[in-house]
């Protein structure tokens, strides 16, 4: 079986991430951060040193600003809502993922925000140029996705950040597609508020994902309740990580996520990388070489992670889907992918594409024998 | 009976209170995380105690290392 879905949610996951998890059921399966004795205590180490792990990972300094969040979604939507105010406005890039454009749709929609949305070519680049322009208004927010989950294309962050920076707007980054594929660091990128998601590159479970705040930008927690700190208080505390993290954390999936991202630490950002853009590449090359292909994205793998988007032309990305998992064992993901506005930017709305996302643990084989896969249902009536 | 001494760290969150376990423990100090003693207010169930007199080098290497203590107390208990 060839597994080319890791864009949906990264599979396998290396050993060390299942015995931290069944090590945290079988050994300390407590509350973290609720009681004071040893077990409670055991769990919240747990979850502290994912803290830090993650920390390190992006480079945070203050490892109390990662909140810990159910998914990248809910990490999005606490920096969305948990920012603005009636009458803001927000631009976005027109590459983001429905969990960016959903919940900036429904503010819009209430009439409590104003939207920009800043076309990217057919590739999916943005052109830093036109971004400026919209700085002629007010803007509170700028969100980007790090990378695209359609294209795998990579945004300029550090220009949009600087750009950010100047104009007094704070920038949201959704890295729920890039967060241990490629380098990130909220200081050099000038990122305010960083979503991340568990279960993909950062090669943990499902069921839990975050939000860095950097210091000074206060969000309002969406929802309120116990911390197991100020107890004595019916009202929510304002230190972190506490204020946005009411009820018990899923810890089992926070010990998995923790080990994921040591994993990543030990192996080395670059070194994924670097597997990675190489599958990238040939992936790239050999398609270019089967007839019929329509491809998306940038050419070079530089300028995107290990997700290749294309269609055979005249076909059904749905069939293709089919074919390739009934016929060739290999699992990939067609569709939209829940990103519309990429898709419309690209050209492929609404029919979709059949998307190739590798991980660190394929191989060049695999790539060889899933370009083998394609031809052979080009062929096919 | 003797009077013995003992000095207690608390906290507002656990996440400090384990900051301070980590930075204290990195450094070679003889610390301990305990449940708060019920003598003392505080709510985040778990304190930190150390050895008395390493008070000053421990509240310094707590300061620099920007870990956030609710306060600092010291408990007086009959011996046994």
């Amino acid at each position: 079986m060839i597994y080319f879905d890791n864009a949906a949610t990264s599979w396998p996951k290396p050993p060390e991430v299942i015995s931290a998890m069944t090590d945290f059921m079988e050994r300390a399966g407590a509350n973290p951060g609720r009681s004071g004795h040893r077990l409670s205590l055991e769990a919240g180490r747990i979850v502290f040193n994912a803290r830090e792990k993650v920390a390190e990972l992006f480079g945070i300094r203050d490892s109390s600003r990662v909140i810990f969040t159910v998914n990248g979604t809910y990490g999005i939507n606490l920096g969305i809502k948990g920012l603005l105010r009636e009458r803001d406005h927000v631009v976005v890039t027109s590459m983001e993922h429905n969990s960016v454009m959903r919940p900036l749709r429904h503010l819009e929609a209430a009439k409590r925000i104003k939207l920009t949305v800043v076309r990217c070519d057919r590739d999916g680049r943005i052109d830093l140029d036109e971004l400026k322009k919209v700085f002629k208004k007010k803007v509170t927010l700028v969100v980007a996705v790090h990378a695209s989950n359609v294209t795998g294309g990579i945004m300029p962050l550090k220009e949009i950040g600087e750009l950010a920076r100047e104009k007094g707007a704070v920038f949201l980054v959704d890295a729920c597609q890039s967060a241990g594929s490629l380098p990130i660091d909220v200081e050099e990128m000038g990122i305010d508020l960083l979503a991340f998601t568990g279960h993909k590159g950062m090669l943990g479970p499902q069921g839990v994902g975050g939000l860095y705040i950097r210091e000074g930008i206060a969000l309002e927690p969406l929802v309120q309740g116990g911390t197991g700190s100020n107890s004595e208080q019916e009202v929510q505390p304002d230190f972190l990580p506490d204020r946005y993290e009411s009820g018990t954390l899923n810890t089992v999936a926070i010990a998995g996520l923790g080990a994921g991202v040591e994993y990543i630490l030990k192996t080395g950002v670059k070194e994924i990388r670097d597997k990675e853009k190489n599958f990238t590449g040939r992936l790239l090359q050999g398609m270019k070489e089967i007839k019929d292909l329509e491809m998306y994205g940038p050419e070079n793998p530089e300028e995107r992670i290990a997700i290749c988007s294309f269609n055979i032309k005249g076909k059904d990305p749905a069939q293709v889907g089919h074919l390739l998992d009934r016929e060739f064992d290999i699992m990939c993901r067609v569709g939209l992918q829940c990103a519309p506005a990429a898709h419309k930017t690209i050209g492929t709305y609404p029919r979709g594409t059949v998307r190739f996302s590798l991980g660190y643990f394929n191989t060049e084989d695999e790539v060889q024998k899933a370009l083998n896969a394609v031809s052979k249902v080009r062929e096919m009536a | 009976m003797n009077k013995e001494e003992r000095c207690i760290i608390t906290f507002f969150t656990v996440h400090q209170a384990l900051r301070a376990e980590k930075v204290l423990i990195a450094e070679g100090f003889k610390i301990s995380m305990i449940p708060v003693p019920r003598e003392i207010s505080s709510d985040c169930g778990v304190a930190l105690k150390f050895e008395c007199e390493e008070e000053t080098r421990v509240a310094k290497i707590l300061e620099s290392n920007m870990v956030k203590i609710e306060s600092i107390h010291h408990l007086e208990r009959k011996g046994k």
